[in-house]
Protein backbone atom coordinates (compact mmCIF):
# COMPACT_ATOMS: atom_id res chain seq x y z
CA UNK A 1 0.00 0.00 0.00
CA UNK A 2 1.17 3.42 -0.50
CA UNK A 3 1.76 6.35 1.66
CA UNK A 4 -1.85 8.16 0.76
CA UNK A 5 -3.98 4.69 1.04
CA UNK A 6 -2.44 4.29 4.33
CA UNK A 7 -3.16 7.78 4.95
CA UNK A 8 -6.89 7.33 3.86
CA UNK A 9 -7.36 4.45 6.07
CA UNK A 10 -6.22 6.18 9.03
CA UNK A 11 -8.74 9.07 8.39
CA UNK A 12 -11.54 7.75 8.12
CA UNK A 13 -11.16 5.84 11.68
CA UNK A 14 -8.82 9.18 13.58
CA UNK A 15 -10.59 12.41 11.55
CA UNK A 16 -10.23 14.51 14.75
CA UNK A 17 -6.62 13.18 15.30
CA UNK A 18 -4.98 14.23 12.59
CA UNK A 19 -2.65 17.50 12.67
CA UNK A 20 -0.87 17.58 9.44
CA UNK A 21 -0.24 14.84 6.31
CA UNK A 22 2.96 15.91 4.18
CA UNK A 23 2.69 14.01 1.10
CA UNK A 24 5.46 15.75 -1.17
CA UNK A 25 7.95 15.39 2.08
CA UNK A 26 11.43 15.04 0.62
CA UNK A 27 12.63 11.48 0.67
CA UNK A 28 9.01 10.21 2.04
CA UNK A 29 5.93 11.35 3.41
CA UNK A 30 4.76 11.67 6.95
CA UNK A 31 1.63 12.08 8.96
CA UNK A 32 1.70 14.07 11.81
CA UNK A 33 -0.75 13.06 14.87
CA UNK A 34 -2.13 14.05 18.39
CA UNK A 35 0.03 12.56 20.97
CA UNK A 36 -2.59 11.20 23.30
CA UNK A 37 -4.19 9.45 19.96
CA UNK A 38 -0.53 7.45 19.07
CA UNK A 39 -1.51 4.51 21.01
CA UNK A 40 -4.71 3.77 19.49
CA UNK A 41 -3.26 4.53 16.13
CA UNK A 42 -0.46 2.36 16.48
CA UNK A 43 -2.54 -0.42 18.24
CA UNK A 44 -4.85 0.12 14.53
CA UNK A 45 -2.34 0.15 12.36
CA UNK A 46 -0.74 -2.93 13.90
CA UNK A 47 -3.87 -5.37 13.99
CA UNK A 48 -5.81 -3.95 10.68
CA UNK A 49 -5.17 -7.20 8.16
CA UNK A 50 -4.36 -5.02 5.75
CA UNK A 51 -2.10 -2.49 7.34
CA UNK A 52 -0.31 -5.05 9.27
CA UNK A 53 2.38 -3.23 10.88
CA UNK A 54 4.20 -5.53 12.87
CA UNK A 55 7.75 -4.13 12.92
CA UNK A 56 8.75 -0.87 14.90
CA UNK A 57 11.72 0.18 12.60
CA UNK A 58 12.54 3.03 14.79
CA UNK A 59 11.84 5.02 17.18
CA UNK A 60 13.38 8.45 17.67
CA UNK A 61 13.17 11.85 19.69
CA UNK A 62 13.67 14.89 18.38
CA UNK A 63 13.93 18.31 19.72
CA UNK A 64 12.98 21.19 16.70
CA UNK A 65 14.87 23.79 18.41
CA UNK A 66 11.59 26.28 18.96
CA UNK A 67 10.24 25.15 21.97
CA UNK A 68 9.32 21.98 20.83
CA UNK A 69 9.95 18.38 21.13
CA UNK A 70 8.86 15.38 18.33
CA UNK A 71 8.63 11.56 18.34
CA UNK A 72 8.60 9.94 14.89
CA UNK A 73 7.66 6.14 14.51
CA UNK A 74 9.34 4.49 11.48
CA UNK A 75 7.42 1.70 10.70
CA UNK A 76 7.63 -1.73 8.70
CA UNK A 77 5.52 -4.55 7.64
CA UNK A 78 6.69 -7.70 7.18
CA UNK A 79 3.83 -8.99 5.57
CA UNK A 80 2.95 -6.41 3.26
CA UNK A 81 6.60 -4.61 2.53
CA UNK A 82 5.15 -1.62 2.96
CA UNK A 83 6.33 1.06 5.42
CA UNK A 84 4.90 4.50 7.38
CA UNK A 85 6.10 7.19 9.42
CA UNK A 86 3.90 9.05 12.16
CA UNK A 87 5.31 11.99 14.50
CA UNK A 88 3.74 13.62 17.10
CA UNK A 89 4.94 17.16 18.49
CA UNK A 90 4.80 18.35 22.02
CA UNK A 91 5.73 21.56 23.89
CA UNK A 92 8.70 21.45 26.24
CA UNK A 93 7.54 22.53 28.73
CA UNK A 94 4.91 19.42 29.23
CA UNK A 95 6.44 17.05 27.32
CA UNK A 96 4.26 13.84 27.75
CA UNK A 97 3.36 11.40 24.99
CA UNK A 98 1.61 7.84 25.28
CA UNK A 99 3.70 5.24 25.36
CA UNK A 100 3.76 2.26 22.59
CA UNK A 101 5.77 -0.03 24.47
CA UNK A 102 2.27 -2.57 24.77
CA UNK A 103 1.93 -2.33 21.15
CA UNK A 104 5.55 -2.82 19.91
CA UNK A 105 8.24 -4.25 22.80
CA UNK A 106 10.99 -2.94 20.83
CA UNK A 107 9.63 0.26 21.64
CA UNK A 108 10.27 -0.52 25.21
CA UNK A 109 14.36 0.98 24.77
CA UNK A 110 13.62 3.44 22.15
CA UNK A 111 11.15 4.92 24.44
CA UNK A 112 13.88 4.88 27.50
CA UNK A 113 16.23 5.85 25.42
CA UNK A 114 14.15 9.08 24.14
CA UNK A 115 13.57 9.88 27.59
CA UNK A 116 17.17 9.82 28.98
CA UNK A 117 18.65 12.31 26.02
CA UNK A 118 15.21 14.66 25.99
CA UNK A 119 13.16 14.06 28.81
CA UNK A 120 10.19 13.43 26.94
CA UNK A 121 7.60 11.09 29.15
CA UNK A 122 6.03 8.23 27.83
CA UNK A 123 2.81 7.84 29.85
CA UNK A 124 1.83 3.94 29.96
CA UNK A 125 5.55 3.00 29.54
CA UNK A 126 6.21 0.01 32.40
CA UNK A 127 9.94 0.98 33.39
CA UNK A 128 10.70 4.58 31.80
CA UNK A 129 14.54 4.78 34.06
CA UNK A 130 17.70 6.49 31.97
CA UNK A 131 19.40 3.97 29.76
CA UNK A 132 22.29 5.27 28.58
CA UNK A 133 23.42 8.20 30.52
CA UNK A 134 24.21 7.29 34.16
CA UNK A 135 21.92 6.70 36.90
CA UNK A 136 23.19 9.59 39.19
CA UNK A 137 22.75 12.25 36.34
CA UNK A 138 21.63 14.96 37.25
CA UNK A 139 17.79 15.32 37.45
CA UNK A 140 16.30 17.67 34.23
CA UNK A 141 19.46 17.68 32.42
CA UNK A 142 18.80 15.78 28.90
CA UNK A 143 21.91 15.97 26.72
CA UNK A 144 20.34 16.06 23.35
CA UNK A 145 18.43 19.08 23.94
CA UNK A 146 19.44 21.62 21.94
CA UNK A 147 19.93 23.38 25.06
CA UNK A 148 22.10 21.68 26.96
CA UNK A 149 24.69 22.85 28.42
CA UNK A 150 28.11 20.82 29.35
CA UNK A 151 28.29 21.00 33.14
CA UNK A 152 31.05 22.06 34.86
CA UNK A 153 31.65 19.23 37.58
CA UNK A 154 30.02 16.08 37.47
CA UNK A 155 30.04 14.06 40.89
CA UNK A 156 33.27 16.38 42.16
CA UNK A 157 35.40 16.28 39.38
CA UNK A 158 36.15 19.18 36.89
CA UNK A 159 35.03 18.11 33.39
CA UNK A 160 38.04 18.80 30.84
CA UNK A 161 36.52 20.97 28.49
CA UNK B 1 21.85 -29.68 29.14
CA UNK B 2 19.32 -27.88 30.73
CA UNK B 3 15.97 -28.47 29.59
CA UNK B 4 12.45 -26.52 29.97
CA UNK B 5 11.21 -29.49 31.98
CA UNK B 6 13.39 -28.84 34.79
CA UNK B 7 14.10 -25.48 34.56
CA UNK B 8 10.42 -24.60 34.89
CA UNK B 9 9.64 -27.00 37.62
CA UNK B 10 12.58 -25.46 40.08
CA UNK B 11 10.74 -22.21 39.45
CA UNK B 12 7.84 -23.47 40.12
CA UNK B 13 9.48 -24.74 43.64
CA UNK B 14 9.38 -27.63 44.20
CA UNK B 15 11.78 -27.30 46.06
CA UNK B 16 11.09 -23.79 48.16
CA UNK B 17 14.30 -21.35 47.83
CA UNK B 18 14.87 -17.88 47.77
CA UNK B 19 16.42 -15.91 45.04
CA UNK B 20 19.56 -13.84 44.81
CA UNK B 21 21.07 -11.01 42.80
CA UNK B 22 24.05 -11.60 40.98
CA UNK B 23 25.75 -9.16 39.05
CA UNK B 24 27.73 -10.09 35.56
CA UNK B 25 30.00 -7.45 34.33
CA UNK B 26 30.54 -4.70 33.39
CA UNK B 27 34.36 -6.58 33.41
CA UNK B 28 33.50 -10.09 32.66
CA UNK B 29 34.82 -11.74 29.93
CA UNK B 30 32.00 -13.20 28.25
CA UNK B 31 30.08 -9.70 28.13
CA UNK B 32 32.02 -8.92 25.10
CA UNK B 33 32.82 -5.45 26.41
CA UNK B 34 31.38 -3.47 29.00
CA UNK B 35 27.78 -4.87 29.70
CA UNK B 36 26.37 -4.85 33.22
CA UNK B 37 23.86 -8.03 33.46
CA UNK B 38 21.73 -8.15 37.40
CA UNK B 39 20.67 -11.21 37.12
CA UNK B 40 18.21 -13.00 39.89
CA UNK B 41 18.38 -16.22 40.39
CA UNK B 42 17.20 -19.30 41.76
CA UNK B 43 20.15 -21.36 42.73
CA UNK B 44 21.52 -21.87 39.19
CA UNK B 45 18.05 -20.75 37.34
CA UNK B 46 17.48 -17.32 36.19
CA UNK B 47 14.69 -15.81 36.84
CA UNK B 48 15.09 -12.65 35.47
CA UNK B 49 17.81 -10.69 34.00
CA UNK B 50 18.42 -6.65 33.57
CA UNK B 51 20.52 -5.10 32.01
CA UNK B 52 22.57 -2.29 32.66
CA UNK B 53 24.16 -0.23 30.10
CA UNK B 54 26.18 3.16 28.88
CA UNK B 55 29.22 2.27 30.14
CA UNK B 56 30.60 2.83 26.55
CA UNK B 57 28.32 5.82 26.12
CA UNK B 58 30.31 8.76 24.48
CA UNK B 59 26.76 10.25 23.31
CA UNK B 60 27.50 9.75 19.21
CA UNK B 61 24.43 11.70 18.13
CA UNK B 62 25.43 15.18 19.87
CA UNK B 63 28.55 14.53 18.25
CA UNK B 64 27.08 14.49 14.73
CA UNK B 65 25.25 17.44 15.33
CA UNK B 66 28.39 19.29 16.76
CA UNK B 67 30.37 18.58 13.12
CA UNK B 68 30.87 20.89 10.69
CA UNK B 69 29.93 18.82 7.80
CA UNK B 70 28.34 15.89 7.13
CA UNK B 71 31.39 14.08 5.96
CA UNK B 72 33.51 14.56 9.43
CA UNK B 73 30.60 11.95 10.70
CA UNK B 74 31.98 9.20 9.40
CA UNK B 75 35.12 8.41 11.55
CA UNK B 76 32.60 8.69 14.68
CA UNK B 77 30.53 5.88 12.96
CA UNK B 78 33.16 3.81 12.15
CA UNK B 79 33.01 3.54 16.36
CA UNK B 80 30.33 2.48 16.46
CA UNK B 81 30.54 -1.36 15.36
CA UNK B 82 33.74 -1.77 15.78
CA UNK B 83 34.18 -5.04 14.27
CA UNK B 84 31.96 -4.10 11.13
CA UNK B 85 33.15 -0.48 10.68
CA UNK B 86 32.95 -0.74 7.08
CA UNK B 87 29.00 -1.46 7.27
CA UNK B 88 28.37 1.56 9.33
CA UNK B 89 29.82 3.79 6.86
CA UNK B 90 28.06 2.49 4.10
CA UNK B 91 24.51 2.76 6.09
CA UNK B 92 25.34 6.21 6.87
CA UNK B 93 26.80 7.59 3.50
CA UNK B 94 23.90 6.00 1.70
CA UNK B 95 21.60 7.37 3.98
CA UNK B 96 22.96 11.08 3.18
CA UNK B 97 22.96 10.08 -0.20
CA UNK B 98 19.25 9.57 -0.40
CA UNK B 99 18.64 12.41 1.08
CA UNK B 100 20.90 14.51 -1.57
CA UNK B 101 19.17 12.76 -3.98
CA UNK B 102 22.70 11.73 -5.47
CA UNK B 103 23.62 8.53 -7.53
CA UNK B 104 27.29 7.32 -7.33
CA UNK B 105 28.90 5.63 -10.38
CA UNK B 106 28.55 1.83 -10.59
CA UNK B 107 31.89 0.96 -10.25
CA UNK B 108 31.72 2.54 -6.87
CA UNK B 109 28.70 0.88 -6.00
CA UNK B 110 30.45 -2.67 -7.09
CA UNK B 111 33.18 -1.78 -4.78
CA UNK B 112 31.12 -0.74 -1.62
CA UNK B 113 29.55 -4.30 -2.05
CA UNK B 114 32.68 -6.18 -2.12
CA UNK B 115 33.85 -4.06 1.15
CA UNK B 116 30.87 -4.73 3.01
CA UNK B 117 30.53 -8.11 2.29
CA UNK B 118 34.25 -9.16 3.14
CA UNK B 119 33.28 -6.90 6.29
CA UNK B 120 30.46 -9.30 7.05
CA UNK B 121 32.93 -12.67 6.23
CA UNK B 122 35.28 -10.57 8.66
CA UNK B 123 32.62 -9.83 11.70
CA UNK B 124 31.16 -13.16 11.49
CA UNK B 125 34.10 -14.71 11.86
CA UNK B 126 35.21 -12.59 14.48
CA UNK B 127 31.65 -13.91 16.49
CA UNK B 128 32.37 -17.52 15.81
CA UNK B 129 35.68 -17.11 17.08
CA UNK B 130 34.58 -15.48 20.48
CA UNK B 131 31.41 -17.42 20.50
CA UNK B 132 33.45 -20.79 20.54
CA UNK B 133 35.88 -19.21 23.11
CA UNK B 134 33.15 -18.29 25.49
CA UNK B 135 31.85 -22.22 25.19
CA UNK B 136 35.46 -22.96 26.37
CA UNK B 137 36.75 -23.70 22.79
CA UNK B 138 39.68 -22.34 22.47
CA UNK B 139 40.91 -23.09 18.68
CA UNK B 140 38.36 -22.39 16.46
CA UNK B 141 38.85 -18.63 17.88
CA UNK B 142 42.53 -18.72 16.32
CA UNK B 143 41.88 -20.13 13.30
CA UNK B 144 38.93 -17.46 12.55
CA UNK B 145 41.89 -14.85 13.19
CA UNK B 146 43.65 -16.31 10.53
CA UNK B 147 41.16 -15.95 8.27
CA UNK B 148 40.21 -12.77 9.41
CA UNK B 149 43.56 -11.57 9.48
CA UNK B 150 43.49 -11.89 5.51
CA UNK B 151 40.38 -9.63 5.34
CA UNK B 152 41.99 -7.27 7.49
CA UNK B 153 45.32 -7.10 5.39
CA UNK B 154 43.21 -6.34 2.04
CA UNK B 155 41.44 -3.77 3.73
CA UNK B 156 44.93 -1.78 4.94
CA UNK B 157 46.42 -2.06 1.34
CA UNK B 158 43.09 -0.12 0.40
CA UNK B 159 42.38 2.63 2.91
CA UNK B 160 45.63 2.05 5.23
CA UNK B 161 43.62 1.21 8.47
CA UNK B 162 42.45 -2.10 9.69
CA UNK B 163 39.79 -1.36 11.76
CA UNK B 164 38.49 1.96 11.79
CA UNK B 165 38.65 2.71 8.16
CA UNK B 166 37.01 6.44 6.28
CA UNK B 167 37.04 5.01 3.15
CA UNK B 168 33.67 5.24 2.05
CA UNK B 169 32.74 8.94 1.80
CA UNK B 170 29.86 10.63 0.31
CA UNK B 171 29.88 10.79 -3.38
CA UNK B 172 32.24 8.23 -3.87
CA UNK B 173 35.18 6.05 -1.71
CA UNK B 174 38.56 7.95 -0.37
CA UNK B 175 41.05 5.54 -2.70
CA UNK B 176 40.27 3.10 -5.92
CA UNK B 177 41.34 -0.48 -5.43
CA UNK B 178 45.16 -0.79 -5.14
CA UNK B 179 46.56 -3.08 -8.17
CA UNK B 180 47.26 -6.20 -5.94
CA UNK B 181 44.23 -6.05 -4.24
CA UNK B 182 42.76 -8.48 -6.82
CA UNK B 183 45.37 -11.19 -6.80
CA UNK B 184 44.63 -11.35 -2.68
CA UNK B 185 40.93 -11.09 -3.33
CA UNK B 186 41.50 -14.24 -5.49
CA UNK B 187 43.46 -16.13 -2.99
CA UNK B 188 41.01 -15.57 -0.27
CA UNK B 189 38.27 -16.95 -2.44
CA UNK B 190 40.15 -19.90 -3.24
CA UNK B 191 41.26 -20.48 -0.01
CA UNK B 192 38.08 -19.95 2.54
CA UNK B 193 35.72 -22.17 1.74
CA UNK B 194 38.32 -24.78 2.94
CA UNK B 195 39.16 -23.06 6.06
CA UNK B 196 35.60 -22.58 6.77
CA UNK B 197 35.21 -26.55 6.17
CA UNK B 198 37.80 -27.04 8.84
CA UNK B 199 35.66 -24.54 11.31
CA UNK B 200 32.70 -26.28 10.67
CA UNK B 201 34.31 -29.38 11.40
CA UNK B 202 36.03 -28.38 14.23
CA UNK B 203 33.57 -26.33 16.18
CA UNK B 204 29.77 -26.37 14.04
CA UNK B 205 29.12 -30.04 14.29
CA UNK B 206 31.29 -30.72 17.80
CA UNK B 207 29.13 -32.61 20.28
CA UNK B 208 30.06 -30.13 23.57
CA UNK B 209 29.06 -27.68 21.24
CA UNK B 210 26.04 -28.86 20.14
CA UNK B 211 24.96 -30.02 23.93
CA UNK B 212 25.79 -26.33 24.51
CA UNK B 213 23.65 -24.56 22.90
CA UNK B 214 20.85 -26.39 20.75
CA UNK B 215 17.04 -25.77 22.61
CA UNK B 216 19.39 -22.95 24.43
CA UNK B 217 17.68 -19.55 24.55
CA UNK B 218 14.99 -20.01 22.03
CA UNK B 219 13.59 -17.07 20.22
CA UNK B 220 10.34 -17.72 18.45
CA UNK B 221 9.90 -16.01 15.40
CA UNK B 222 6.51 -13.56 16.73
CA UNK B 223 8.58 -12.43 19.49
CA UNK B 224 11.52 -12.25 17.73
CA UNK B 225 9.67 -9.15 15.16
CA UNK B 226 8.08 -7.64 18.16
CA UNK B 227 10.76 -7.22 19.96
CA UNK B 228 12.10 -5.61 16.73
CA UNK B 229 15.03 -7.91 16.40
CA UNK B 230 17.10 -8.26 12.49
CA UNK B 231 20.09 -9.91 11.17
CA UNK B 232 20.77 -13.12 11.82
CA UNK B 233 18.81 -13.13 15.26
CA UNK B 234 15.54 -12.76 13.08
CA UNK B 235 16.83 -15.05 10.58
CA UNK B 236 18.26 -17.88 13.33
CA UNK B 237 13.83 -17.92 14.21
CA UNK B 238 13.22 -18.74 10.63
CA UNK B 239 12.14 -15.75 9.39
CA UNK B 240 13.53 -15.63 5.71
CA UNK B 241 14.06 -11.61 5.75
CA UNK B 242 16.76 -9.83 4.60
CA UNK B 243 17.19 -6.27 3.93
CA UNK B 244 19.56 -7.31 0.94
CA UNK B 245 16.82 -9.09 -1.03
CA UNK B 246 13.53 -7.65 0.87
CA UNK B 247 15.17 -3.62 0.08
CA UNK B 248 17.42 -3.67 -1.89
CA UNK B 249 19.88 -1.00 -1.73
CA UNK B 250 23.52 -0.49 -3.84
CA UNK B 251 23.82 -2.97 -6.69
CA UNK B 252 22.22 -6.44 -4.92
CA UNK B 253 19.56 -7.01 -6.57
CA UNK B 254 21.83 -8.13 -9.51
CA UNK B 255 23.66 -11.05 -7.68
CA UNK B 256 22.44 -14.39 -6.42
CA UNK B 257 22.42 -15.67 -3.32
CA UNK B 258 20.27 -17.64 -0.75
CA UNK B 259 19.14 -15.98 2.63
CA UNK B 260 20.09 -18.47 5.01
CA UNK B 261 17.47 -19.00 8.29
CA UNK B 262 17.15 -21.23 11.12
CA UNK B 263 16.12 -25.00 10.33
CA UNK B 264 15.69 -26.10 14.04
CA UNK B 265 18.60 -28.86 12.65
CA UNK B 266 20.07 -29.67 16.28
CA UNK B 267 17.25 -28.98 18.21
CA UNK B 268 14.42 -26.09 18.17
CA UNK B 269 14.33 -23.60 15.49
CA UNK B 270 14.98 -20.27 16.81
CA UNK B 271 17.61 -21.48 19.55
CA UNK B 272 21.07 -20.68 19.89
CA UNK B 273 22.63 -23.29 17.78
CA UNK B 274 20.78 -21.66 14.63
CA UNK B 275 21.65 -18.10 15.27
CA UNK B 276 25.13 -19.52 15.05
CA UNK B 277 24.91 -21.51 12.31
CA UNK B 278 22.85 -18.70 10.19
CA UNK B 279 26.21 -16.95 10.44
CA UNK B 280 28.39 -19.58 9.45
CA UNK B 281 25.79 -20.08 6.15
CA UNK B 282 26.18 -16.40 5.71
CA UNK B 283 29.72 -16.45 5.61
CA UNK B 284 28.95 -18.80 2.22
CA UNK B 285 26.50 -16.24 0.92
CA UNK B 286 28.62 -13.57 1.24
CA UNK B 287 31.72 -15.50 -0.57
CA UNK B 288 29.29 -15.82 -3.77
CA UNK B 289 28.19 -12.11 -3.86
CA UNK B 290 31.84 -11.22 -3.84
CA UNK B 291 32.63 -13.51 -6.57
CA UNK B 292 30.43 -12.10 -8.64
CA UNK B 293 30.82 -8.84 -8.07
CA UNK B 294 34.40 -9.24 -8.71
CA UNK B 295 33.74 -10.46 -12.13
CA UNK B 296 31.25 -7.80 -13.09
CA UNK B 297 33.25 -5.16 -11.90
CA UNK B 298 33.37 -1.85 -14.44
CA UNK B 299 35.74 0.43 -14.80
CA UNK B 300 35.55 4.23 -13.91
CA UNK B 301 35.96 6.56 -11.34
CA UNK B 302 35.28 6.71 -8.12
CA UNK B 303 34.99 10.15 -6.82
CA UNK B 304 30.94 11.21 -7.97
CA UNK B 305 30.99 14.93 -8.96
CA UNK B 306 29.88 16.45 -5.52
CA UNK B 307 30.58 19.61 -3.65
CA UNK B 308 33.46 19.68 -1.20
CA UNK B 309 30.79 20.52 1.27
CA UNK B 310 27.62 18.11 1.56
CA UNK B 311 24.42 20.32 2.23
CA UNK B 312 21.55 18.51 1.23
CA UNK B 313 18.24 19.92 1.17
CA UNK B 314 15.76 20.44 3.64
CA UNK B 315 14.05 16.85 4.71
CA UNK B 316 14.64 14.09 6.70
CA UNK B 317 15.50 9.81 6.08
CA UNK B 318 15.61 7.11 7.78
CA UNK B 319 17.50 4.21 5.59
CA UNK B 320 18.72 1.20 6.52
CA UNK B 321 21.12 -1.57 5.71
CA UNK B 322 21.90 -5.39 6.25
CA UNK B 323 24.71 -4.64 8.63
CA UNK B 324 26.28 -7.82 9.48
CA UNK B 325 24.59 -7.53 13.58
CA UNK B 326 21.35 -6.52 11.36
CA UNK B 327 19.59 -3.53 10.41
CA UNK B 328 21.28 -0.72 11.03
CA UNK B 329 19.31 2.57 10.21
CA UNK B 330 20.55 6.33 10.14
CA UNK B 331 17.51 8.91 10.60
CA UNK B 332 18.49 11.85 8.95
CA UNK B 333 16.93 15.60 9.89
CA UNK B 334 18.38 18.20 7.37
CA UNK B 335 17.54 21.72 8.63
CA UNK B 336 18.44 23.47 4.79
CA UNK B 337 20.80 25.69 5.68
CA UNK B 338 23.20 24.30 7.69
CA UNK B 339 26.02 21.98 6.91
CA UNK B 340 26.12 19.81 9.48
CA UNK B 341 23.41 17.95 10.09
CA UNK B 342 20.44 18.57 12.35
CA UNK B 343 19.69 15.40 14.02
CA UNK B 344 21.39 11.85 13.80
CA UNK B 345 19.67 9.03 15.15
CA UNK B 346 21.36 5.39 14.87
CA UNK B 347 19.22 2.41 15.33
CA UNK B 348 21.92 0.08 16.33
CA UNK B 349 20.93 -3.31 15.44
CA UNK B 350 22.65 -4.63 18.60
CA UNK B 351 21.12 -2.22 20.92
CA UNK B 352 17.43 -3.26 19.83
CA UNK B 353 18.58 -7.24 19.43
CA UNK B 354 20.11 -7.07 23.35
CA UNK B 355 16.54 -5.61 24.25
CA UNK B 356 14.97 -9.08 24.22
CA UNK B 357 18.15 -11.00 26.12
CA UNK B 358 15.58 -10.89 29.50
CA UNK B 359 12.90 -12.45 27.11
CA UNK B 360 15.39 -15.70 25.81
CA UNK B 361 16.76 -16.07 28.75
CA UNK B 362 14.41 -16.59 31.75
CA UNK B 363 14.20 -20.70 33.10
CA UNK B 364 18.13 -21.00 31.95
CA UNK B 365 20.88 -22.13 34.03
CA UNK B 366 23.67 -19.22 33.92
CA UNK B 367 26.43 -20.72 32.11
CA UNK B 368 23.75 -20.94 29.27
CA UNK B 369 23.22 -16.94 29.93
CA UNK B 370 26.75 -17.34 28.30
CA UNK B 371 26.27 -18.91 25.31
CA UNK B 372 22.64 -16.85 24.63
CA UNK B 373 24.07 -13.44 25.10
CA UNK B 374 27.03 -14.75 22.77
CA UNK B 375 24.84 -15.88 20.46
CA UNK B 376 22.62 -12.39 20.07
CA UNK B 377 26.54 -11.06 19.47
CA UNK B 378 26.55 -7.61 20.46
CA UNK B 379 28.91 -4.95 19.85
CA UNK B 380 29.19 -2.62 23.22
CA UNK B 381 30.26 0.27 20.62
CA UNK B 382 27.12 0.04 18.95
CA UNK B 383 24.96 -0.53 21.85
CA UNK B 384 26.08 2.19 24.16
CA UNK B 385 27.31 4.82 20.93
Amino acid sequence: MTANEIYEKIKTKFEDAIIEFKPDAVVEPYLEVKPDKIKEICEFLRDEPDLGFDYLMCLSGVDYANGTLGVVYHLYSMKHGHRFVLKVKVPIENPVVQSVESVWKSANWHEREAYDMFGIIFEGHPDLRRILMPYDWPEGSYPLRKDFQVPEFYNGMKVPY
Amino acid sequence: MATFEITTRSIKGDLKTDTMILNMGPQHPSTHGVLRLELVVDGEIIVDVIPHLGYLHRCFEKHAEQMTNYQQVIPYVDRMDYVAAMGNELAYVLAVEKLMGIEVPERVQYIRVIMAELQRIASHLLAIGTYGLDLGAFTPFLWCFREREKILDMFEITCGARLLYNYIWIGGLSHDLPSDFGKKLKDFLKTFPKALKEINDLLTYNKIFIDRTANIGVLPADVAINYGCSGPMLRGSGVKFDLRKNEPYLVYDRFEFDIPVGEGKMGTVGDCWDRYYVRVREMEESLKIIEQAWEQLPAGDVHAAIPKKARPPQGEVYFRTENPRGELGFYIISDGHSSSPFRVKARAPSFVNLSVLPEISKGYMIADLVAILGSVDIVLGEVDR
